[in-house]
């Protein structure tokens, strides 16, 4: 009985600890808290660059994770609505409740674009906040950030310095970087591409591509062969440059309408982990800008 | 700018006024010449003046419109409705080919549960239709209420209707009210989430298909990176295996705990082990005498049921989109004794009662392509040797209790499904059920199930 007690009241003792623990849901977030938080941030990152960060179960793992979280970075705008929930519920940790100082949504931070004019489960998977991809757009990261590092200095008042100078180390970093991904992709500009899924507006807002058609009919539906087909002719008269899937998604329609249309299909990371090179999120937009300007010559 | 020009016009102003050098010609023409640039330095101090009000004018309007259309957007209508609830609605429907009659099913070796066990009518049928509202109610408490609409009608049934706690501290949580109980991992589940259309026959024999009752549950989870969650559960009885004992205090407990990780990013497992403890009293069922007339006969004593329960799920790299498995089991073992009643209507005749049953299904689902998924189940039950007294010392004979007869019901499922979005599904199942002996009843079902508003919850 007594050892009971004990091991009971290690258990109780356990989480103390000196580094903001910080449970992301989506890698970019994640990678974000990171070069924020540097030494001083203990960060759990919950999906992979390889999965959709919509289908995801509540698993195990999560809601062990979840308990023992001081802030939540969230995408927000629905994109995590099927897990985030439960395992919020299910974690028993009052910290990351929605409306409580450790639950985060990045969404809110920046404008949203493609908001739905009509809420309705026949138009796909439409998120009636906007679109939430809005990683794709490194000026969003500054955004983002400017909000999580107040959050994350509100949370632990002790290591505020540090995140502030780290964060002012980042942004200037940052801010160089985007100046020459913008010159560097420069010649993108009023370029006609396809995407896969509408995962890119962001993106397109930022260097300029222009969205002629999507592979996918409504968002999250696949498409058919006949669709496709339709597509084809359609795009025929002013044909795309590029068409542009995220590393997750399946293969089979693009790989099929580039073969047809004879145009290369880019596969971006889209966030930090989503191949080789996205190890940070300097290194998600070095190989995004990359690709898209390589697969231009 | 400013300060530059004022020191510029200043210093021409001394030089100007001074009186010693007035007489000088070239001076003369200095001083004009100063006088012109003061002039227009003035003049490009008051242009530059306007212009700086004209655009202060054009920054405050700015300003103000800004303000007005933020102020415009923040105002919604006030409406009673903007605190609704989250409402959802799973419709489900079938069609059936049974080649046994589905008002006779049974299974052989178990004691009836009262429970809708049994398959639904022949042909095409109405599923049971379920309307679930969902909100937090306050900062502390979320609350879920889910009624079922039975397709025969009488009214609507509370499915579920309770409160749990939002963050209580220290990973624990409570759940008040009636609710699906923690116990194995399928029952926590609503049925319209199961994998094949029906519930293995270890929940049918033994907990009456699912158990729910109205209690509280107290749940812990422990602050490691594995989960490991415990729980306790205190209700009153009703629903099989217990009774309704109209008594103070509990009648039905359980325990179970739970343990789940992770294994690299493509797989996923938890399993979990549950104790569950009732004493119902003169729990009836319907069976035959030997002369083949319907008699009701009552147990009344205690009910321990063991459930383990396991559950693995692979994807390539943890996504589920194109290729994923599940592998899932559960094991039943329940003892019962105390006493049993012959005919309780006439005879009435008691002796004394015990049996140990056991039960498992094990199945697999695999998603062999998008929205596609085949799986298959084993089903096996053993129903013991239940021993009673009644027969033993030679009142009655075992022909008095057919139900109770010694019986292993085994069934073979197979199932497709097409899942287009993750709101709807169609699934195609075959079934070779033994649940009784000498009657194999073989079962095709064609079943769909949609779920339509509030985005329901992705379930490990």
């Amino acid at each position: 009985m007594r050892i009971l007690i004990l091991l009971l009241a290690s258990l109780f003792v356990l989480p103390a600890q000196a580094a903001l623990k910080i449970f992301s849901t989506v890698p970019e977030w994640g990678a974000l808290a990171k070069e924020i938080g540097g030494e001083k941030a203990e960060v759990f990152t919950a999906t992979s660059g390889l999965q959709d960060p919509h289908h995801i179960q509540a698993k195990p793992s999560l809601i062990a994770k979840a308990r023992n979280a001081d802030l939540v970075i969230a995408t927000g705008a629905e994109l995590e609505i099927g897990w985030l929930p439960l395992v919020q519920r299910e974690s028993g940790n009052p910290r990351i409740q929605t409306g409580q100082s450790g639950y985060f949504e990045a969404a809110r931070h920046v404008s949203l674009r493609d908001l739905p004019t009509r809420l309705d489960r026949s138009e796909g998977d439409v998120h009636p906040g906007g679109n939430p991809h809005i990683q794709t757009d490194p000026r969003n990261i500054l955004s983002v950030g400017t909000a999580l590092v107040q959050r994350m200095a509100e949370l632990s008042p002790e290591d505020a310095v540090t995140y502030q100078a780290n964060w002012k180390s980042f942004g200037e970093r940052w801010r160089a970087a985007i100046a020459r991904w913008e010159k560097q992709a420069a010649p993108l500009r009023g370029q006609p591409i396809v995407v896969q899924h509408r995962a890119f507006p962001y993106l397109e807002d930022w260097l300029g591509l222009k969205q002629v058609a999507a592979l996918e009919p409504k968002p999250g539906v696949e498409p058919s062969a006949a669709y496709l087909s339709k597509l084809l002719v359609q795009t025929a008269a002013n044909p795309p440059k590029l068409i542009l899937r995220a590393a997750y998604q399946s293969p089979q329609a693009s790989e099929w309408f580039a073969h047809e249309a004879k145009v290369p299909v880019v596969i971006v990371p889209f966030t930090v982990g989503g191949n080789e090179r996205a190890k940070d999120l300097f290194g998600l937009f070095d190989d995004t800008v990359d690709r898209l300007v390589r697969a231009l010559k | 700018m400013n300060y530059t020009s004022h020191v510029v016009v200043a210093a021409c102003a001394v030089l100007a006024a001074s009186p010693a050098l007035a007489a000088d010609p070239d001076l003369k023409i200095l001083r004009e010449e100063i006088a012109q640039m003061k002039a227009a330095y003035e003049q490009r101090i008051t242009t530059l003046e306007a212009k700086l009000a004209r655009t202060e004018a054009i920054a405050i309007a700015a300003d103000d419109s800004a303000r007005q259309a933020s102020v415009a957007a923040s105002q919604k209508p006030a409406s009673e409705a903007a605190f609704n609830p989250g409402i959802s609605a799973v419709l489900a429907g079938t069609y059936t080919r049974l080649s046994q009659d589905p008002n006779a099913y049974a299974i052989g070796g178990f004691v009836p549960t009262g429970g809708e066990v049994g398959p639904p009518r022949r042909s095409f049928g109405l599923g049971e239709s379920e309307i679930g509202l969902s909100a937090n109610i306050d900062h502390l408490f979320r609350g879920q209420l889910t009624f079922a609409l039975p397709p025969e009608g009488g009214g609507a049934e509370v499915e579920e209707a309770y409160i749990q706690t939002l963050g209580l501290g220290y990973g624990a949580a409570i759940k008040a009210g009636r609710f699906l109980s923690g116990v194995g991992y399928m029952n926590g589940q609503h049925a319209h989430t199961w994998d094949f259309a029906d519930a293995p026959l270890a929940y049918k024999a033994m907990l009456g298909g699912q158990l729910k009752n109205d209690g509280v549950q107290v749940k812990w989870l422990a602050p490691t990176d594995l989960l490991v969650e415990l729980g306790v559960e205190a209700a009153s009885g009703g629903p099989f295996p217990s009774t309704d004992r109209n008594k103070n205090g509990s009648t039905m407990g359980s325990i179970f705990a739970h343990v789940g990780g992770d294994v690299g990013n493509s797989n996923s497992w938890r399993a979990g082990f549950a104790l569950l403890r009732t004493s119902p009293r003169d729990r009836q069922y319907a069976d035959q005498d030997s002369t083949g007339a319907s008699v009701n006969n009552a147990f009344s004593g205690s009910s321990r049921t063991l459930i383990a329960d396991a559950v693995w799920k692979w994807a390539p790299e943890g996504n589920a989109s194109s290729r994923s498995l599940i592998v899932q089991g559960e094991y039943f073992r329940r003892h019962e004794s105390g006493s049993l009643a012959f005919d309780v209507d006439s005879t009435n005749q008691v002796g004394d009662y015990a049996s140990l049953q056991s039960g498992f299904y094990g199945q697999a689902v695999y998603q062999f392509m998008p929205h596609w998924r085949a799986g298959y189940r084993y089903d096996r039950l053993n129903s013991g040797t239940t021993s009673l007294d009644l027969v033993n010392n030679g009142t009655l004979t075992a022909a008095n209790f057919p139900l109770l007869a010694s019986y292993k019901p085994r069934r073979n499922t197979l199932m497709v499904d097409w899942t287009p979005t993750e709101f709807s599904r169609v699934r195609f199942q075959l079934a070779r059920g033994q649940s009784r002996p000498n009657a194999t009843d073989n079962q095709f079902w064609l079943q769909y199930i949609v779920s339509l508003g509030a985005h329901g919850a992705h379930n490990f």
